[in-house]
C-alpha cells in the first residue's frame, strides 16, 4: 500500500492496534468513531463474541478530508488478543503503516502484555519488517482504575518501553489519551513520508511472497 | 459583460465545503447544456459564487472559443428589460439573450417580487432551455427561499442542479491565503497564514481583508509579521487558545484533524503538489504529461516555477499553432501533436509547412466570363445551376457535377463561376479552378518533393474548388484518396465544390465508389451539344467579334449546320473570315455553303445539301433535315 500518492493526491494510512486480550484496542476505536462527525465516519466494522471480545477484527475507515490537497485516509485495525488468534494478527498486521501498542496497565496482566509484545516483534519478523523501522507508539491503558491494581507508567515504561518510542497514559473507555495516541502515531506515520523508506510498502511486498 | 480573466477554475482553492459545487461546475464549463441544466450556485455572500459561475464561462470558452457566454447579474438584466420595453426594442433584447449558448446570471435573489421581470426570466428559460443552452445562476439562498417566486420559476430554477457553497474549513483557508500570497508575490513568516485561518471569518473576502491588512502591516512596517502578532493587527482577541481543550466533546476530532494536517503540510513535498496539480489539470485538457512524470519521479526538487512557467509557455504555443492548424486542417489540428509540449518544435515545423508555402491555388481565368456565355436548351440546366451557385455559394447544388463531350462550353462555365465568385466577394473569395490534370502533376510533384502537406493545405483553404475534367482521375488511386479528403474537408465546411467531366460519374471506370456517391450527391447536370436557337447566337457572337455586320442568312445557314461542340463552330467561323479574305469577296450566306459544302477540307463533308437535287436530296435522311429552312423544320430537328 502506497502511503502518500501524488498522482491521485491521495493519502492512506493502516494503523493497526496490537496489544493482549482485553487491553481496549477495540474502546479506542468504539471512542475515535464517536468523536468523529457523521459525514466522516465510514461503516465500523466489528466481529465481536457475545462476550465483547473481538473474534477476529475491528476496521474502521476514516475519511479526514482533503488535508494539504490530499484526500486522506485512516483506516484503523484491532487485532484479537486472544493467543489462539495468531494467524489471524499476523494477516491484519499485514501492510500496516503504524502500530499502537495498547497495553493493559493492570499489574497482573504485566506478563500478558510482555508476551504480546513480543509476538509483534515476532510477526513482524515474519514479515521481513525490522521492529525499529515500523512507526511504533505505546498506550498505557486503564491508567484511571485504583492505584492499587495497576502498574505506574514508569514501571510499564520499564517492562515494554525499551525502544523508547512515543508513549502515552490512557482511559480510553473515557476517552483520556485516545486521540493523543492516535495523533502520535500519525505523526511518526507522517514523518517517514520525509524519510522515504515506507515500511509499509516493504511488508506489502514481503506479503505478497 | 465580458468575463473578468481573474476568475479561473485554476485559482479556485477546492475544499470540503465547495467540493460539490466545483465539480459541478466543471462538468457544466466541460460539457454546456448536457450535464446540470440549470445549475443554481447557493451560499452566504464572499463564499466565492461569482468566481465560481465565471469560471464555468471561462473552461467552456477555453474549451470552445466560439461559442457566446453573456454574464449579468440580475440587476444589469432588469435594467437591459427596461431599456428594451422603454425603447420597444425587445426583439434587439431578445437577440442578446435568446441566442446566448451559455447563460450566467449573478444575484437572481433580486428576482424576489418582480413579476414581469419573473415572466421574462421564464421565457427566457423556456427558449434556453428547449434549445439545450446551459443557465447557470447564483443567489444568496435557494430558490424556494427567494420571496414571491413563481411557482414555475422556482421548478425550472431547481430542475437541473441546486449546489451551495459552503464556509471553507480550516486547510481551504489556508490553501486561499497561500494562493492569495503567491499571487500577490508576498511572503510570511512560517505561521503566519496558519494562524489568520485560525480566525473564523465566516466568508472569503473578510479574509482576504485580514490579508490585506497583514500585507499592508509588513510593507509599512518593514519588519515581518509574526504569528503571534497576527491577532493584534486584525483586532481579534490575542489569547484565544490556539488548540481546543481535548476534553470539549466533539472538538477533539477537530483538533486532531487541524494537528494532523500541520504534520500532512511539513512532511508532504509541497513542489511535488503543485506539480501533480498541474499535471491532472493538462492531463484533463488532453495535454501530454510526460516531462511533469519525469520531474516528479527525480528525488531532487527541480526548480518548479521554472519547470511550470515552461511547460505552460509551451502549451499556450501549441494551443496557437493548433488553432493555427485547424484554420488550414481541421483533421490535422485534431492531432497529437498539438497536444505533447515536447512536440511543439514538430508542430512549428508542420504549420509552418501547412503555412508558410501555401500559395493559392490556380484560379479562374479572367477571359472566360459569365457575361460571355450564351445560354439556349442545351446547356440552360447547367448555367441555371450555376447561377444558383453564384447566389449562394455552398448552399444549395453541392457539389455540382457538370458533364458533356469535350467543346460544349464546360470549362468556360466552370471558369465563369470561378470569375463570379471571385468577383462578388471583392477578391474575398478564394477559388481554384483547376483541371484535373493539373491537380494530378501537382501532387505528384508534391509527393517528390515531400510538400505533400502544404499541397493539401493549398485546396484546403479554398472557399470554393472547381475541378475540372475530373475523369482523369479515373484508376489513379493516390489522386482519389487526396481528392476525396479534400473533398470532404471542404464539404463539411460548407464551401462549393464543382466538377466537370465528359462522362456521367457513374460511366467513369475506374472512380472509387466513395468519390462515385460523393459526386452523385449533390446535382448532376449534362451540357449536350450545342442547340440550334444557341448555334445561332453563338455564330451572331463569333461573327460580330471579327468585325462582320449582322448577316441574317449567312447565321441561319451556318446554325442550321449541326456541330458537336463549341469548339467546332470556331473553327468554322476562323475558316471562312481566312477564305473570304483569301478569296476577296465578303462573307456572306453563299459563300460559305460554297466554301463549307464544296470544298474538300470541310469538317462536316459528310453534311454537304443542297436543296435544288433533289435525287441527290433525297439520298439520306439527315441531309432532308439539315436543309428544311423553316419552323417546322427545326422544331422536328431539335426534336431528334
Amino acid at each position: 500500500m502506497s502511503l502518500v500518492n501524488y498522482a491521485t493526491r491521495e493519502i492512506t494510512c493502516k494503523i493497526v492496534y496490537y496489544g493482549p486480550g482485553r487491553s481496549g484496542k477495540t474502546t479506542n476505536l468504539h471512542y475515535i468513531y464517536e468523536q468523529v462527525p457523521g459525514d466522516r465516519k465510514g461503516q465500523m466494522v466489528s466481529l465481536a463474541t457475545q462476550t465483547d471480545r473481538t473474534l477476529f477484527f475491528d476496521f474502521l475507515p476514516l475519511d479526514l478530508g482533503t488535508i494539504s490537497g490530499f484526500s486522506t485516509r485512516f483506516q484503523l485495525y484491532t487485532v484479537p488478543g486472544q493467543v489462539y488468534y495468531q494467524a489471524t494478527r499476523k494477516l491484519v498486521l499485514h501492510g500496516a503503516d503504524g502500530v499502537v501498542f495498547v497495553a493493559d496497565s493492570q499489574a497482573r496482566q504485566l506478563a500478558e502484555n510482555i508476551e504480546s509484545m513480543q509476538d509483534l516483534h515476532a510477526n513482524l519478523a515474519e514479515y521481513d519488517i525490522d521492529v525499529r523501522t515500523m512507526p511504533l507508539v505505546l498506550q498505557y491503558n486503564k491508567q484511571d482504575l485504583p492505584r492499587t491494581l495497576i502498574s505506574t507508567v514508569p514501571e510499564l515504561e520499564d517492562a515494554l518501553n525499551f525502544r523508547e518510542v512515543p508513549s502515552f497514559a490512557a482511559d480510553a473507555l473515557h476517552g483520556t489519551g485516545v486521540f493523543e495516541t492516535l495523533r502520535g502515531i500519525a505523526g511518526l506515520v507522517l514523518k517517514r513520508l520525509s524519510a522515504g523508506s515506507a515500511p509499509a510498502s516493504a511488508a506489502a511486498a514481503a506479503g505478497g511472497r | 459583460m465580458d468575463l473578468d480573466p481573474r476568475y479561473r477554475f485554476e485559482n479556485y482553492i477546492v475544499g470540503g465545503a465547495n467540493r460539490l459545487a466545483v465539480s459541478a461546475a466543471r462538468a457544466v464549463g466541460q460539457s454546456p447544456g448536457t450535464s446540470y441544466n440549470p445549475l443554481f450556485i447557493y451560499s452566504s455572500s464572499g463564499l466565492g459564487k461569482t468566481h465560481l459561475m465565471l469560471a464555468i464561462g471561462h473552461l467552456a470558452r477555453q474549451l470552445n472559443p466560439a461559442i457566446t457566454v453573456e454574464y449579468v447579474t440580475l440587476e444589469e438584466f432588469v435594467e437591459e428589460l427596461n431599456h428594451a420595453i422603454g425603447d420597444s426594442a425587445m426583439e434587439l433584447f431578445k437577440q442578446r439573450f435568446h441566442m446566448v449558448d451559455m447563460l450566467l446570471l449573478d444575484d437572481v435573489q433580486f428576482l424576489a417580487g418582480r413579476k414581469e421581470t419573473q415572466s421574462e426570466m421564464l421565457r427566457l428559460f423556456n427558449t434556453l432551455q428547449r434549445a439545450g443552452k446551459q443557465v447557470v445562476l447564483t443567489s444568496d439562498r435557494p430558490p424556494a427561499e427567494i420571496a414571491d417566486l413563481d411557482e414555475r420559476l422556482i421548478t425550472r430554477l431547481t430542475g437541473g442542479l441546486v449546489v451551495d457553497v459552503g464556509t471553507p474549513d480550516y486547510e481551504t483557508r489556508v490553501a486561499i491565503l497561500r494562493s492569495k500570497c503567491e499571487e500577490r508575490g508576498v511572503q510570511f513568516e512560517p505561521g503566519v497564514l496558519d494562524e489568520v485561518a485560525r480566525i473564523n471569518f465566516t466568508n472569503v473576502r473578510e479574509l482576504q481583508g485580514a490579508l490585506n491588512r497583514l500585507i499592508a502591516c509588513q510593507t509599512l512596517e518593514e519588519a515581518p509579521v509574526t504569528a503571534r502578532s497576527v491577532r493584534e493587527l486584525l483586532g481579534e482577541k490575542p489569547d484565544t487558545p490556539l488548540l481546543v481543550p481535548a476534553a470539549a466533546r466533539g472538538q477533539e476530532f477537530a483538533s486532531f484533524l487541524s494537528d494532523l494536517s500541520e504534520v500532512v503540510a511539513q512532511h508532504i513535498d509541497s513542489w511535488r503538489v503543485r506539480v501533480v496539480e498541474a499535471m491532472t489539470y493538462w492531463h484533463q485538457l488532453g495535454y501530454v504529461t510526460l516531462v511533469l512524470d519525469r520531474a516528479l519521479e527525480a528525488t531532487e526538487e527541480p526548480d518548479v516555477d521554472v519547470l511550470l512557467s515552461r511547460y505552460e509557455a509551451s502549451i499556450r504555443r501549441l494551443k496557437e499553432l493548433e488553432q493555427e492548424a485547424a484554420k488550414i486542417d481541421p483533421h490535422l489540428a485534431a492531432s497529437e501533436l498539438f497536444h505533447d509540449p515536447e512536440r511543439v518544435g514538430e508542430a512549428e515545423l508542420v504549420l509552418a509547412r501547412l503555412v508558410g508555402g501555401a500559395e493559392p491555388p490556380p484560379g479562374p481565368d479572367p477571359a472566360l466570363s459569365r457575361a460571355e456565355l450564351e445560354v439556349g436548351a442545351s446547356n440552360q440546366l447547367a448555367v441555371h445551376a450555376v447561377d444558383t451557385i453564384i447566389d449562394e455559394p455552398g448552399k444549395k447544388y453541392n457539389p455540382l457535377y457538370i458533364y458533356g463531350p469535350s467543346g460544349v462550353g464546360k470549362t468556360h462555365l466552370l471558369h465563369a463561376l470561378g470569375n463570379e465568385l471571385v468577383g462578388q466577394s471583392g477578391g474575398a473569395f478564394t477559388v481554384a479552378v483547376v483541371n484535373a490534370e493539373q491537380f494530378i502533376d501537382e501532387l505528384i510533384a508534391a509527393l517528390q518533393d515531400e510538400t505533400i502537406e502544404k499541397w493539401r493545405a493549398r485546396y484546403r483553404m479554398v472557399d470554393a474548388l472547381i475541378l475540372d475534367d475530373v475523369d482523369r482521375c479515373a484508376g489513379k488511386e493516390r489522386s482519389q484518396e487526396e481528392l476525396f479528403h479534400i473533398f470532404n474537408s471542404l464539404f463539411y465546411n460548407g464551401r462549393q465544390i464543382v466538377f466537370a467531366s465528359t462522362q456521367a460519374p457513374k460511366s467513369i471506370e475506374g472512380l472509387e465508389e466513395r468519390l462515385r456517391s460523393r459526386f452523385e450527391g449533390g446535382l448532376v447536370v449534362e451540357i449536350q451539344p450545342p442547340d440550334h436557337a444557341l448555334r445561332e447566337k453563338l455564330y451572331a457572337r463569333y461573327l460580330s467579334a471579327a468585325g462582320e455586320r449582322m448577316d441574317r442568312p449567312l447565321v441561319d445557314f451556318l446554325a442550321s449546320r449541326s456541330v458537336a461542340s463549341v469548339a467546332e463552330m470556331k473553327a468554322v467561323v476562323d475558316r471562312l473570315l481566312k477564305a473570304a479574305v483569301v478569296v476577296g469577296v465578303p462573307l456572306n450566306a453563299s459563300f460559305a455553303r460554297k466554301e463549307l459544302e464544296g470544298g474538300a477540307t470541310a469538317p462536316v463533308t459528310s453534311r454537304q445539301t443542297n436543296g435544288r437535287d433533289a435525287d441527290v436530296f433525297f439520298l439520306d435522311e439527315e441531309k432532308i433535315l439539315w436543309d428544311w429552312p423553316d419552323v417546322t423544320g427545326r422544331a422536328i430537328e431539335e426534336f431528334r
